[in-house]
């Protein structure tokens, strides 16, 4: 059976996997720009606290692995109390491993705005809060978009470890229909064309897109 | 915390340490193939030869957008299916060693392109071989940019060998999971692991940055 | 296919020149550097290439030092072709192989010294005869160390690049040069990148080299004095062809064509 054939009579599997796929990456995206955005900024904090409390954060997620972290996540909370089903330990561990690695592009972002522009805001008396939404982060998000592309890339990548917790993503059908079919080359192989068009077809894509939107807003382009 | 248990956790604490001492293998091994393997697909994209350099180039591209988890699978499962059997550790060792090499190629690459063009005539000058200005002149000056690159994927590669345990390699995630099974209790062994990594990781990233600085200043380059 | 046959595949005779390009041509897309540029240089002549910026001058060494690809005619050094190689009677366009066995007769100087920066002064002058030349390490360090005595960096062996000055780092690029013993040196704007007050010290090991040798030499400059003080010949180039030459005195002196009067009178009044 060549791939084609293969494809043609999984398809509705592969589809279902791919839909998963896609849904863990978005929650897991949403979710991991949030803990960026505040751990970033919080370790940018004149507040020892926060900032402590940041690195602390950055450094387990980004010293650990992420497999590690699902894991802990998904077998371990239970015993606090906390009760996760499957679906949601998916996207949250991936997202809070993603927001580790973003945290720090905020931070190295922020700090790439040339201080002239913290002065300039500061000059017409904006409030710390108004320096950062309406001058600084704006500025700062142009300047970190680009290594948010590569992020993003690892973030897909990343949601394929979802499955070893049973989340029936594109790599849980996967495994799933070569268990059944023992067709491994044309199962794997499909499954990795699909991951590599959603990476360099849409993800990419959409991330150079971005770039030039909010260079276009931001008058440089 | 509630409900861990020291006894339990120094109990499993020596199987946990082997399990340790065969991750980094497996990351050392892994690391070894790709440094040498990422140099060759960056070399590879710097000569004459336009189907080989593009071919290099999209195969670059394919293995780092797609999951290593999928890769292993791939290379583990796909050669009995031809008749070839491999052991859990040499396609794991095969798929981590080329999935790294593809982004150690960029960081050489990187470095390559970050020695002057006048490096290249001053080499061809003192008329040396393709081979002699890699060797002596060019090379020599990449690795020093390409440290920190190439010292981050060392830690990525220790951070991805759990993705190993799903074929078996007996690394700290597979015995961490096996003594959760066999005892019922998961909270320490996937805690203690994660410690584990923290320990390794983190000096480890300080100890990288240390070297950069001793290659730099032996290399005579401030 | 460029026809080959007004080429030889040899120069012989008791007189024939060291260097000899004919009618070579070089450009870049539409753009002609250089054009059917005929150039005999004699063994153990200096020859001083003037001119102003884009006229060409430092293509001429760029080319003999096989930087850059010619787009016609053919270069001779030593009487070989060095461009082409023969193949069944008629000349074909040399091979990186070819080019690799004629090289060694050629040094090259650059304006950035283009030193290599993880090595010291030794290490770059053992660096060609010891892994191109097959010498051994003694002998390379001997002739090495002999070579930096004369240009006066002996002093420096152990430094690297980054711990010297640009005339000192100058000096150490002609020692890593002339240990490869070459027949030719190439000088390309040697001087243009240095501090006013080191250029002496690298004007006076090129001077020495010249009073002292018998190397064949070809310098492009913009030192219009020292050009004039040390050269046998001197060629101005404008526009991809050599428009006048001769010399020294005689060209500096008495320039007949306008164009070499206008850029020799430009820079006097630019000093």
């Amino acid at each position: 059976m060549n791939i084609f054939e293969f494809a043609v009579q999984y398809w509705p599997r592969l589809a279902a996997g791919t839909g998963m796929t896609v849904a863990q990456f978005f929650l897991a995206a949403i979710l991991g720009v949030a803990i960026a955005l505040v751990m970033g900024l919080m370790k940018l904090s004149s507040s020892k606290l926060l900032r402590g409390t940041a690195v602390t954060y950055i450094e387990i997620f980004r010293g650990t692995s992420l497999l590690v972290q699902l894991y802990w996540i998904f077998f371990v909370l239970p015993l606090f109390g906390f009760s996760i089903d499957k679906f949601t330990a998916g996207y949250v561990a991936v997202g809070m491993n993603i927001g580790g690695y973003g945290a720090e592009l905020v931070r190295g972002g922020i700090l790439s705005v040339p201080k002239g522009q913290w002065e300039a805001a500061l000059a017409i008396n904006m409030s710390p809060a108004q320096r950062m939404r309406r001058i600084i982060l704006p500025q700062a998000l142009v300047n970190m978009l680009p290594p948010w592309g590569n992020l993003m890339i690892e973030l897909l990548k990343g949601t394929a470890l979802v499955s070893l917790i049973s989340v029936a993503d594109l790599m849980f059908e996967t495994k799933q229909i070569n268990g059944s079919t023992f067709l491994s080359a044309q199962a794997f192989g499909a499954a990795l064309i699909i991951y590599y068009i959603l990476a360099r077809f849409m993800v990419t894509p959409f991330m150079r897109w971005l770039e030039a939107f909010m260079a276009r807003k931001m008058g440089r382009a | 915390m509630f409900d861990w248990k020291w006894e339990f956790a120094w109990e499993i604490l020596p199987r946990l340490v082997s399990a340790t001492g065969n991750t980094l293998l497996a990351a050392g091994a892994g690391y070894g193939i790709a440094l040498v393997l990422g140099l060759a697909l960056a070399v590879a994209q710097r000569t004459q030869y336009r189907v080989l350099t593009f071919a290099v180039r999209e195969i670059v591209e394919f293995v780092r957008s797609t999951p290593l988890l999928l890769q292993i699978f791939f290379v583990f499962y796909v050669g009995p299916q031809f008749g070839i059997r491999l052991s859990p550790w040499t396609s794991g060792m095969i798929a981590i060693g080329v999935h790294y090499a593809c982004y150690l190629s960029e960081v050489y690459r990187g470095g390559i392109d970050s020695v002057p063009k006048g490096q290249w005539e001053a080499a061809t000058a003192l008329n040396m071989t393709t081979v002699q200005k890699y060797r002596r002149v060019i090379i020599p000056q990449a690795i020093p940019p390409a440290l920190s690159g190439m010292g981050n994927y060392l830690v990525g590669i220790f951070k991805d060998t759990p993705m190993l345990s799903v074929i078996g390699v007996a690394e700290l995630i597979h015995t961490a999971n096996a003594i959760g099974s066999e005892h019922y209790r998961f909270l320490e062994p996937f805690t203690m692991v994660g410690i584990i990594f923290l320990a390794i990781s983190l000096p480890a990233a300080g100890l990288i940055r240390l070297f950069e600085g001793r290659v730099r200043l032996k290399l005579g380059l401030k | 296919m460029q026809d080959m046959s007004g080429f030889p595949l040899e120069l012989t005779g008791e007189n024939k020149p060291m260097v000899s390009f004919r009618k070579v041509r070089k450009s870049y897309g539409s753009l002609t550097v250089l054009d059917d540029l005929d150039l005999d240089v004699s063994a153990g002549e200096m020859v001083s290439i003037i001119g102003p910026s884009g006229s060409g001058k430092t293509t001429v060494l760029r080319m003999l030092m096989t930087l850059e690809e010619i787009n016609g005619g053919v270069i001779y050094v030593d009487g070989k072709p060095l461009t082409h190689m023969e193949k069944n009677g008629v000349l074909v366009p040399a091979n990186e192989r070819y080019l690799h066995s004629r090289r060694s007769d050629i040094g090259m100087c650059f304006q950035h010294f283009n030193l290599f920066p993880h090595m010291t002064a030794l290490e770059n002058c053992m660096e060609g005869p010891v892994q191109v030349l097959g010498l051994s390490k003694a002998e390379a360090r001997d002739r090495s160390e002999e070579l930096l005595e004369m240009v006066g960096m002996i002093a420096k062996k152990d430094q690297h690049p980054s711990r010297l000055s640009g005339g000192q780092q100058q000096r150490v690029a002609i020692a890593r040069a002339l240990a490869m013993r070459p027949k030719v040196m190439l000088f390309d704007e040697v001087t243009s990148a240095l501090d006013p007050e080191v250029i002496g010290e690298v004007t006076n090991v090129i001077r020495q080299l010249v009073s002292e040798h018998n190397l064949t030499m070809l310098m492009v400059t913009h030192q219009m004095g020292f050009a004039l003080d040390i050269s046998d010949r001197v060629c101005f180039f404008y526009g991809g062809k050599i428009e006048e030459q001769g010399r020294p005195a005689d060209l500096f002196g008495n320039p007949q064509r306008e164009r070499t009067q206008q850029f020799l009178s430009a820079v006097k009044e630019a000093v």
